[in-house]
């Protein structure tokens, strides 16, 4: 198998046939672990990879598939989240655009390692003409026999559906997926039980971000330690970090695990452009509290950005350059959490609307140092009192902003 | 007046149903197809939907106006989503979206007097490399500039 049939995002412009998957060796990995490997085994491989998950929380996917009980008769699922919403994040769509079998290769590996036989990918309804392309390839995939009744002519057999949701944010949250799913409005459940105990349709169900799901096939392809030694030893693997904002290459950049902020925007989305400078970055998705041109220098994986105050998230990069507002950043932060609070959580519901209430009022009319200090009480009101991390990502990102730029925010509302 | 899908949008919907293992699974599905086919989904539709999963209309209703790509009145022929969070106001997404509205004449969440194009901000679209970005009917455009906007909105009404 060539070299970059290990890259998560191909250059070549087919690549998402499965002609020319099959030319990278697709399918191979899968059909190897189908014919010649116990489920456990699998498991306990990705468990060794130390795979991350990619969707925002970080937690290693060999873990989680661990917690579902084995045995019984009841189904069990896989939802794979391509909820892809977090503001800076664009990565899940690259992947569904330019490699949906490689997320097949790793929905079929993942489903015979748990046990599965139906796996659902749940695509935000805004990537409506994106998903058409999996749709294609689920279709050439079962054509192929890849997905059906007999994979690979053995007995193991699974179905993959494609559902559409309906424009809500809070989806991407896995229990308010979940709900979703199921037809109601998006709002989280109360864990425990998690879903891989009680899930979709009260079922053990594994739920993985795109680009966790499609990473699979390269450990199975390469083993652990391969995989390991190309990111960190508590965060295996390379992975897609999204840049966008004031650089001169916004894009996808699949590197390793831990590879400096300052790296990546410098060196590979190109540094801001000509005379203009950082004024701060955030670094995991909206969510993800953003960092002062001082504090760049972190490598980004989960834990190195959780011990410098932040987030790695989504990896979703935002460039803010000199010479932003930053009562306008923070109006757009505000105006984002109170539009997208599901309402189920009453610190989230109203501390989100009365944030933006203020905020608005304060860009608009002016104010006073007070009222910053009246939005950091409202921001702390929500943390560690909502259901699911919405309200912590609402709170955490406002309470830096204005932390780290006080004295910029008192200058621009004082009239 | 009642309402009574078309044979394709019925085929559609019996297709979603045979997807899940509950089929009130199918109502984000059936939702997007009655509303592809009507452009809206009216009480009469959410009755319909209603019985034909074996719901309340209330629990319909609920999940309608939950999710911001259902829509409870008609629209223009064409809607302009314009995005307006981080990567795209950094940007100039707010340049665009006034750009936009004096073009068109009217203010997001409005439809111009002909019916021809409806005008929406709305949060991130996951298209940041292409700031400050927009989706036309679905399909996504960006970098915007005024100058592709203005060539957009002159294809959108000799089309419309």
């Amino acid at each position: 198998m060539a070299e970059n049939g290990f890259r998560l995002l191909p250059g070549d412009d087919e690549s998402w046939r499965l002609e020319a998957y099959l030319r990278r060796g697709g399918y191979d990995t899968a059909r190897k672990v189908l014919t010649s490997m116990a489920p456990a085994d699998v498991v306990a491989e990705v468990r060794k990879a130390f795979l991350r998950g990619r969707g925002g929380a970080g937690f290693p996917a060999g873990v989680k598939w661990g917690f579902v009980p084995q045995g019984g008769a009841v189904p069990k699922y896989l939802c794979v989240n391509a909820d892809e919403a977090e503001p800076g994040t664009f990565k899940d769509r690259l992947v569904l655009l330019r490699a949906p079998h490689q997320l097949l290769e790793g929905i079929l590996i993942t489903a015979f390692a748990v046990g599965i036989r139906t796996a659902f990918v749940y695509v935000r309804g805004e990537y409506a003409r994106v998903a058409w392309r999996l749709e294609e390839a689920i279709a050439e995939a079962r054509s192929a026999g890849y997905i059906g009744p007999h994979v690979f002519g053995t007995d193991f057999r699974l179905d993959v559906a494609v559902h559409q949701g309906a424009g809500a944010y809070i989806c991407g949250e896995e229990t308010a997926l979940l709900e979703s799913l199921e037809g109601r409005r998006g709002q989280p459940r109360v864990r425990p039980p998690f879903p891989a105990v009680v899930g979709l349709f009260r079922s053990p169900t594994v739920i993985n971000n795109v680009e966790t799901i499609a990473t699979v096939p390269q450990i199975l392809a390469r083993g652990a330690n391969w995989f390991l030694g190309r990111g960190l030893p508590k965060d295996g693997g390379t992975r897609l970090y999204c840049v966008s904002g004031a650089v001169r290459r916004p894009g996808a950049y699949e590197l390793p695990a831990g590879t400096p902020l300052r790296e990546i925007i410098e060196v590979h989305a190109g540094g801001p452009p000509e005379g203009r400078s950082i004024k701060a970055v955030i670094p995991g998705g909206l969510s993800a509290p953003l960092l002062t041109p001082g504090e760049i220098d972190v490598p980004m994986d989960v834990e190195s950005l959780a011990r410098a105050g932040s987030m790695l998230g989504s990896a979703g990069i935002i460039v803010i350059p000199d010479g932003t507002a930053m009562l306008d950043v923070l109006l757009v932060t505000a105006r984002f959490y109170a539009h997208e609070s599901c309402g189920k959580c009453t610190p989230c519901r109203i501390g989100t609307s009365w944030i933006l209430k203020i905020v608005g009022r304060i860009r608009s009319a002016g104010g006073s140092p007070a009222d910053l200090d009246l939005i950091l009480r409202l921001a702390d009101g929500i943390r560690g009192k909502a259901l699911c991390p919405l309200g912590e990502g609402a709170a955490m990102p406002i309470q830096a902003l204005i932390t780290k730029f006080r004295d910029e925010l008192e200058r621009a509302v004082a009239r | 007046m009642s309402y009574a899908p078309a044979p394709g949008v019925l085929r559609k919907i019996e297709e979603a149903i045979g997807l899940y293992p509950e089929k009130s699974a199918a109502l984000l599905p059936i939702l997007h197809a009655v509303q592809d086919g009507a452009g809206f989904i009216s009480p009469e539709t959410e009755a319909w939907v209603a019985a034909k999963l074996g719901l309340q209309p209330a629990r319909v209703r609920e999940v309608v106006s939950f999710y911001t790509m259902f829509r409870r009145a008609p629209a223009g022929r064409s809607t302009l989503q314009v995005c307006h969070n981080v990567s795209c106001a950094l940007a100039g997404a707010e340049d665009i979206l006034r750009f936009i509205s004096e073009k068109l004449g009217i203010g997001p969440g409005e439809t111009t007097p002909d019916g021809a194009i409806s005008l929406v901000t709305v949060e991130c679209l996951g298209n940041c490399d292409h700031a400050p970005c927009l989706q036309v009917d679905g399909v996504d455009h960006g970098p915007a500039t005024r100058e592709t906007v203005a060539t957009l909105i002159e294809e959108l009404k000799a089309h419309g």
